[in-house]
């Protein structure tokens, strides 16, 4: 015992807090990215498990059962590591989770309530291919993406509410003495956020699969089951991401008009003016300066306002205590994390022009190799976009976990030995996503290479009698 | 309200025990179940029996930490900060199960497959003796009330900590042989129904051996629990200890439907006597369930959901279990 706390404790006492929001913020990157394939990828196997049926279209019922398959591991790895984030809370954030659990645990009783509704319906419907009915079996899809959806803007409800802590009443001392639940959950952050968080699980999703696909079409498979499962990913892709435009476009203005503070970070506007300008790249230097970057004049200050124009008024940092905003580097971070995100979607909205484009003139998508190339990049470019988006919206509200509430070291745990904690998971997390990743293109290759497979399990096919049950 | 609160919680608690207590108690034979020839079979019906209602059975533990934190946050900041390392280790070993299980499911190579089936089966012992521990912990009174830190060590390496956890690991694997002695009968694999009936008998005889020893342990290290295990739990403890003996009487010769139902109210029995024993506390002599509980506001919104949960979740539930009971939702990729 003596060993152990003489020696072992001291060498593992350290600062907890940065190793928290280490831990939190890597595990959250990790399960942002499983998201947008739990919520839409259901989306995509319904429209082709729809048509398929409709049409008796043998490809795309292929299409709607592999991708159930596949659904089955990620929606795995994201129920887990889900699991996880809900022991964090507490693990890493006791005293957030103390003070504030009350008003800040309400959203999630309803995503227990969706996510336990997703995980029926997806076990009913990733079994359910070869014995029920086509129309029956469809139907018992359709909650999934329900769901999907509800439990989504539940979650985001509950980030937005950190944002925007409406909905409680204080005690002078700063208790919580009465909750109103629905304005907790349906605080003023919340209608935005959640639209930008749901269409970016489409676009995210989309994206990703789309990829997958190209991939194979860039390496000659270009059969009608592969331009299928390109087809219908990439158009659910290529209706979101003009509509995500107008919804980020909406959420920046909210954020102008009700945290000042993250605004400013996000434009990276060191004093109040007027006449701001949009300045890409760049970067403050230790003096709170503007440094480098390349500055579009008064356009900030006009996308702020339109009405306005370059007469719009953007508040600086300064007109917070150092202590109550951004330091400079967390301001760094969070407009390289805007231009990024910025920077992606606009590419990402040009690509989906050419493929509309090509549809309108052509009736057909676009031909080109290089097409296929860019729909390759756009599932990383398009996780990138997403985790950058995360990023100002977290780091942003620093150093408040509660906007104006509480402050983010205020809420940690006492405990030690997080870096630990922080190392294991780590190393966990990196094997989890490799071998996701080796899991389901394994998946793909025997699919592929297999036949026997393929005739043993033809879904819908004449059913087999029910013999060992 | 705030005791409508509290049994939600301890309904909650209740069901994962069971239902996720079988699934890592199938997790334990898996484990024993010995090399990859002798333990072709027993494998295949654990297979079998849990495929299609893994996901759904754990997410009852979020549904627990959703009601203990938006609830009783104080209880719950006070649990996590105590209890970091068995909690950390049991969201490692809840990681590791889920992950190669899924995975195990998807991937034909042999190799790849024993791998994935050897961290399922650890981390499934892990994890019930973890909860158990941090059972054991609170029940003693180890976690101090008011954001304060418990001993990081001692609030669940102690005598109460050791039992319970062995008792959730004995537990779970005699409920999970009951269960699949039943399932082997529905196979009709007479060799599988002798194989796991003798291991529920003898988890069934550790199970309550340990229940016996750890009344010794609770009388002299968690006096309150005590003094409410031989008085008002008595009629659970009770029905707890004949239950899960009848239940074993049920599956002498064809596994009989009641020998499932019997071990399932065994070990609800046992769980609930602990709520009961220790009411109206929820951490023993340091936090009464309405000192923690939330305003009223959000205890009603969280009773509305769970409310909703009933409409919406239990009818979904039946189906699913329904369906995979009929044989509707067979194993796919596996029959090669």
């Amino acid at each position: 015992m003596t060993l152990f706390e003489d020696v072992l404790i001291p060498v593992m006492e350290v600062d907890p807090v940065p190793w928290a929001r280490a831990q939190m913020a890597f595990t959250l990157a990790f399960h942002i990215i499983l998201v947008p394939l739990g919520v839409s990828w259901s989306v995509m196997a319904l429209i082709a498990n729809y048509r398929g049926i409709r049409r008796a279209d043998a490809d795309a019922i292929r299409l709607a059962q592999r991708w159930s398959k596949y659904m089955a591991v990620t929606f795995a790895v994201g129920a887990v590591t889900g699991t996880v984030l809900s022991f964090e809370f507490g693990l890493l954030w006791p005293q957030f989770m103390g003070h504030w659990g009350e008003a800040f645990g309400v959203p999630f009783a309803f995503e227990g309530l969706f996510f336990f509704l997703e995980a029926v319906f997806i076990s009913i419907y990733i079994f359910g291919w070869r014995r029920l009915k086509p129309w029956t079996h469809f139907w018992t899809g359709v909650p999934i993406a329900v769901a999907g959806i509800f439990g989504s803007v539940s979650v985001v409800a509950a980030n937005a509410w950190m944002n925007s802590p409406d909905g409680v009443t204080l005690d002078p001392a700063g208790n919580v003495v009465a909750v109103d639940p629905l304005g907790v959950i349906f605080n003023e952050a919340m209608p935005l956020m959640a639209a930008h968080m749901v269409i970016a699980a489409y676009l995210v999703g989309g994206f990703l699969v789309a990829m997958v696909y190209a991939t194979a079409m860039l390496r000659g498979r270009r059969d009608r089951y592969h331009r299928l499962g390109f087809l219908i990913a990439f158009t659910v892709a290529a209706i979101a991401v003009p509509v995500q435009m107008g919804v980020g476009d909406g959420l920046a203005r909210w954020v102008y008009s009700n945290q000042p503070v993250k605004f400013a970070a996000i434009e990276m506007v060191p004093t109040t003016s007027s006449d701001v300008p949009e300045t890409l790249l760049g970067h403050l230097n230790s003096e709170g300066q503007v440094v480098g970057g390349v500055p579009i004049p008064g356009l900030a200050s006009w996308l702020s306002d339109p009405s306005t124009g370059r007469a719009t008024v953007v508040q600086g940092l300064d007109t917070v205590p150092a202590d109550e905003r951004p330091t400079n580097r967390q301001v760094n971070v969070v407009h390289l994390a805007w231009d990024i995100m910025v920077g992606v979607g606009t590419a990402l909205f040009l690509l989906t022009l050419w493929y509309w484009a090509s549809w309108i003139f052509r009736r057909d998508m676009p031909r080109s190799k290089w097409f296929l190339r860019c729909a390759v990049a756009s599932g990383p470019l398009a996780v990138l976009a997403m985790e950058a988006g995360w990023t100002v919206s977290e780091v942003g509200r620093q150093p408040w976990i509660v906007y104006n509430k509480m402050r983010v070291e205020d809420a940690a745990t006492t405990n030690t030995g997080v870096w630990i904690t922080f190392i294991a998971v780590t190393i966990l997390y990196i094997g989890l996503g490799v071998t996701t990743i080796l899991v389901l293109r394994g998946m793909s290759r025997r699919y592929r290479e297999a036949r026997r497979f393929e005739e043993t399990d033809s879904p819908y096919g004449p059913r087999k009698p029910v013999e060992e049950t | 309200m705030d005791t409508a609160a509290a049994l939600l919680l301890f309904a909650a608690i209740t069901i994962y025990a069971i239902f996720g207590g079988a699934d890592f108690g199938a997790g334990f034979w898996d484990l024993t179940a010995g090399g990859a020839q002798r333990g072709e079979r027993p494998r295949e019906v654990i297979d079998h029996s849990i495929g299609p209602v893994w996901e759904a059975n754990h997410v009852w533990l979020i549904f627990i930490f959703v009601v203990l934190w938006t609830c009783f946050s104080e209880a719950y900041a006070s649990i996590t900060l105590t209890m970091f390392v068995p909690l950390t280790l049991a969201a490692l070993g809840i990681v590791l199960r889920g992950a190669s299980f899924a995975f195990g499911k998807a991937v034909f190579r042999q190799r790849a497959r024993r791998s994935f089936g050897a961290i399922f089966a650890v981390s499934s012992v892990l994890v019930p003796y973890c909860f158990g521990a941090i059972a054991g912990g609170i029940a003693s009174g180890q976690v101090p009330a008011g954001g304060r830190a418990g001993d990081p060590l001692q609030s669940w390496v102690n005598p109460t900590s050791v039992v319970m956890g062995l008792l959730a690991v004995s537990v779970t694997a005699y409920v999970a042989a009951v269960l699949l002695t039943w399932d082997a009968g529905r196979l009709s694999d007479e060799a599988m129904v002798g194989y796991f009936r003798v291991r529920a008998v003898a988890a069934g005889a550790v199970a309550g051996a340990v229940a016996l020893v750890g009344l010794f342990v609770v009388r002299s290290e968690a006096s309150y629990v005590f003094g409410g295990l031989t008085s008002r739990a008595l009629p659970l403890v009770i029905i707890s200890a004949v239950a899960g003996i009848g239940a074993l009487f049920l599956l002498r010769g064809q596994p009989h439907r009641g020998g499932r139902l019997a071990a399932i109210a065994a070990a609800g029995a046992l769980v609930l006597a602990w709520g009961v024993a220790q009411w109206n506390y929820l951490l023993p002599e340091t936090l009464t369930v309405s000192a923690a509980a939330a305003p009223s506001g959000t205890i009603t919104a969280v009773l509305v959901a769970a409310g909703l949960a009933v409409l919406l979740i239990v009818p979904a539930f039946i189906l699913l279990y329904v369906l995979d009971q009929r044989g509707l939702l067979p194993e796919e990729g596996v029959d090669d």
